[in-house]
């Protein structure tokens, strides 16, 4: 219904425009400057090089940009930068937003369609963008009987624990929100709150498929844990350390995939059950119990649950990169300098933007290996699961960790390299 | 499973009841979880059948069908033999050409009809390539069922191929009316012949495709194989037909056994299997779809050249008082129809046997005593289409 008023006039229409810029202009030099003045001769700025900031020099600012380094350092070494945007959750949700979109296209590509297509002018790149506004128009329905506390508070939960998770991932040297001596062992704690959200969601939404969703992904949890878990010990063993950056610095010389190729592979397969990911979406099994554990969701709740689901995907993917592809880890490919001859202060480190780059491409590269399944497999049965994850992926990760042990006593390696 | 698992549940209750212990009986049919799936549920269709779960065990199933009972066979009381025609297909629309093909197989006998030799091949063609277009739909359904979505997406695409097919034989995507008394409404197009062989050699080759990625899954055998078994003499007594009983080992099809129009002068096997499971009662239908290829380039070969296709008649037809009984193999069995007519232009009775309503009788028999996970495989399994078994 976008269509022009009868009485149309492109002269009036950029008029109008005019206008407005103007009296943007004014208010902006009359207001909001002074404005801007008198709030910064109140508040304490932050040192930096030993100098305090002062209105004046934070407004020279505009003219001379490298007199922004010091300001700029200052921030990005605080822990709620940290936390919030580089290696934790901005940082996490960005890449979760282009997993959605990258997975749509590569479903749509093997299936032979097109994917999405229309939003945004070049293959529909805006549709997750789109997609997030849908949600957010749409009324949330809670079911009549839902235990309302619960059912409100569950789907934060489940993003703020999936968020607590992307702190803990260091993505190059230094650059960890908390660098944790037992930082695998926290991830493994927060995981285990996953199933117990679904449970406490599906409970409280007072519905039948619901609830067997929720208890089908507590036995998800119960059979896939351990050989979870116990996967990722070999490599402690390995590594000699529960430290995701000194587990990264002790691949200096080779990948512990080298070394424990079938602990990799159960740590591959564990991940795909812990997502809830074909073919390990019992849970959420459309077919056999609506939508499971998600049947009374609706609107941003749904939402923020996927948005859970795919930081998740994120932080068990970096962590196979951590744990088995050498993390940061590659050839410096970028070169020491952007601007030869600038002898201010910096910000650019070459290591850690090379460290940046190879992690996010390796685990682009494992984003795509755990989506790939969705395309080629069915749903597995739940007692095909069960026996899956007890009888045969201990087995495999318990033989992969007496090698380890044997290589160790044999001296072959030590914890923490080649001997 | 089935019956030590009924009787011990059996045997609990009545120790209960002898006891007196009201709440001990309470409790033990506390442990059964009732599930109405469908008619809004995503693993139903226009169908609703009542579970009882036991934990992951299904302990009683109870089907609920007419949901979308439309009353054709009153219908068909109103109307003339040829106005019957388009409102009959509606039951099935991606089969039409089959629900069509035998009722007007009756209504020829009962007027006394002899169709062209030309025109019979061609119903032959069309009911060939829409029984393709039916078993395409269904194996798309039981792909997304057991969360295959790859399987979803490749059939449906590749049932455009025979839709193009019948669209330009027929003029319409899937309501075809193309069978009617007398023989076929129009003519094949010029190029027809060629296009179809093209169409059904590429199809053969994206057959092999679907077989590796779905029939050779290791995680879909482990899901169907031994699943849902429904042995040879159970078969028989239930009165399953088309691809469940010939998963069931029993080598039965209508167009070997009471070959009709052109069908005996074709040379097919039965496809049949006699593992008896959810794989067999999947993997048929796939087995029928290539068989349906080398049926459709028999044909192609050797229809007449020219001739006509259809017995011109009155334009109200009357026949002489009586009755007609004609059946052919439809995507889902056997589809029958029975017409009394009493010498007026109208028919005095119509009813139809659908394949759907007789196949959907096995699904307690199969669903009590297994898992609430494949009851999605076990269910969309039994050839089962909601809105032709609700006529």
């Amino acid at each position: 219904m976008a269509t022009a008023p009868k009485d149309f006039r492109f002269g009036n229409f950029v008029g109008s425009l005019v206008w407005l810029i103007f009296w943007i202009i004014v208010i902006v030099s009359l207001v909001g400057l002074p404005l801007i003045f008198i709030i910064l001769f109140y508040i304490p700025l932050p040192y930096s090089n030993g100098e305090v900031i002062t209105p004046y020099l934070f407004l020279s600012m505009i003219v001379d940009p490298t007199r922004t380094v010091p300001i700029i350092k200052f921030i990005i070494h605080t822990d709620f930068f940290r936390a919030a945007v580089f290696p934790g959750f901005a940082f996490a949700a960005m890449i979760a937003a282009t997993t959605i979109f990258v997975e749509r296209k590569f479903l749509a590509k093997m299936q032979l369609r097109t994917g999405p297509l229309y939003a945004g002018k070049i293959e529909g790149i805006l549709q997750l963008i789109a997609d997030g506004l849908k949600l957010i128009s749409k009324e949330i329905i809670a079911p009549s009987g839902a235990d309302k506390p619960i059912f409100w508070s569950t789907p934060v939960i489940f993003v703020a624990t999936a968020a607590a998770l992307t702190v803990l991932i260091p993505v190059a040297p230094g650059w960890v929100g908390a660098d944790l001596d037992v930082g695998l062992l926290a991830i493994f704690a927060i995981l285990g709150f996953f199933p117990l959200i679904a449970l406490l969601f599906s409970w409280s939404s007072n519905s039948k498929y619901p609830f067997i969703g929720g208890l089908r992904a507590l036995h998800q949890m119960i059979a896939f844990e351990i050989p979870f878990i116990l996967s990722a010990l070999s490599i402690v063993l390995l590594s000699g350390s529960l430290n995701l950056t000194d587990i990264v610095e002790s691949q200096y010389s080779f990948w512990f995939f080298i070394i424990a190729p079938l602990s990799a592979f159960v740590f591959y397969i564990s991940s795909l059950a812990e997502l809830e990911r074909v073919p390990f979406d019992l849970p959420e099994a459309e077919s056999e119990i609506v939508a499971g554990w998600l049947t009374e969701t609706s609107g941003m709740i749904y939402g923020l649950i996927q948005l859970g689901t795919y930081l998740k995907l994120y932080v068990l993917a970096a962590l196979f990169v951590i744990l088995f592809l050498g993390g940061w880890m590659g050839p410096q490919i970028f070169p020491q300098e952007i601007i030869p001859g600038y002898t201010g202060e910096k910000i650019y480190n070459a290591t850690v933007v090379n460290g940046i780059f190879w992690f996010t491409l390796k685990t682009f590269g494992m984003i795509m290996l755990i989506l790939l399944p969705r395309g080629i497999n069915p749903r597995i049965r739940i007692d095909i699961l069960l026996h899956t994850g007890w009888y045969k992926l201990i087995v495999l990760s318990f033989i992969n960790m007496f090698i380890v042990l044997a290589m160790i006593y044999g001296g072959v390696i030590t914890p923490g390299g080649l001997q | 499973m089935t019956n030590e698992f009924s009787e011990s549940l059996e045997k609990k209750l009545e120790e209960t009841t002898k006891l007196g212990l009201e709440v001990v009986k309470e409790a033990a049919e506390d442990r059964l979880m009732k599930l109405s799936v469908g008619p809004q549920h995503p693993g139903s269709g226009h169908f609703r059948f009542t579970i009882k779960v036991d934990g992951d065990y299904i302990v009683y199933c109870d089907p609920d069908p007419g949901y979308v009972h439309r009353g054709e066979e009153k219908m068909c009381e109103y109307r003339n033999f040829i106005q019957n025609i388009p409102h009959l297909e509606r039951p099935v629309i991606h089969d039409s050409t089959n629900i069509t093909y035998s009722y007007s197989l009756a209504v020829e006998e009962l007027l006394g009809i002899d169709v062209p030799r030309r025109g019979q091949f061609i119903r032959a063609i069309a009911s060939e390539l829409n029984r393709q277009v039916y078993t395409l739909y269904w194996l798309a359904i039981y792909g997304i069922f057991l969360g295959h979505s790859t399987m979803f997406m490749w059939p449906a695409g590749d049932r455009e191929l025979f839709i193009d097919l019948l669209t330009a034989l027929t003029g319409a995507r899937v309501t075809h009316a193309f069978n009617i008394p007398g023989g076929v409404r129009n003519d094949i197009p010029d190029g027809f012949k060629e296009k179809c062989l093209e169409y059904v050699n590429y199809f053969e080759k994206r057959l092999k495709e679907y077989e590796n990625i779905f029939y050779n899954n290791p995680l879909f055998r482990q899901r169907t194989e031994n699943v849902g078994i429904l042995t040879k003499d159970d078969a028989i007594n239930l009165g399953v037909t088309g691809s469940v009983l010939r998963a069931s080992g029993v080598a039965y099809d209508v167009r070997k056994v009471e070959p009709y129009d052109v069908y005996n002068e074709i040379d097919f096997k039965v496809q049949y299997m006699k593992t008896c499971d959810s794989f067999a009662r999947a993997y048929v239908p796939f087995l029928d779809m290539r068989e349906s290829c080398h049926i459709i380039r028999q044909l192609l070969d050797k229809m007449p050249e020219s001739g006509e296709v259809r017995m011109k008649l009155q334009s109200n037809p009357k026949g002489v008082p009586g009755e007609a009984y004609k059946r052919v193999e439809s995507g889902r069995g056997a589809l029958s129809y029975y017409i009394v007519s009493d010498g007026s232009s109208r028919p005095y009775r119509v009813k139809i046997s659908v394949g759907s309503f007789r196949n959907i009788l096995a699904l307690p028999h199969l669903l009590v005593g297994s898992r609430l996970g494949d009851m999605p495989s076990i269910y969309w399994a039994l050839n089962y289409w909601p809105v032709e078994a609700d006529r």
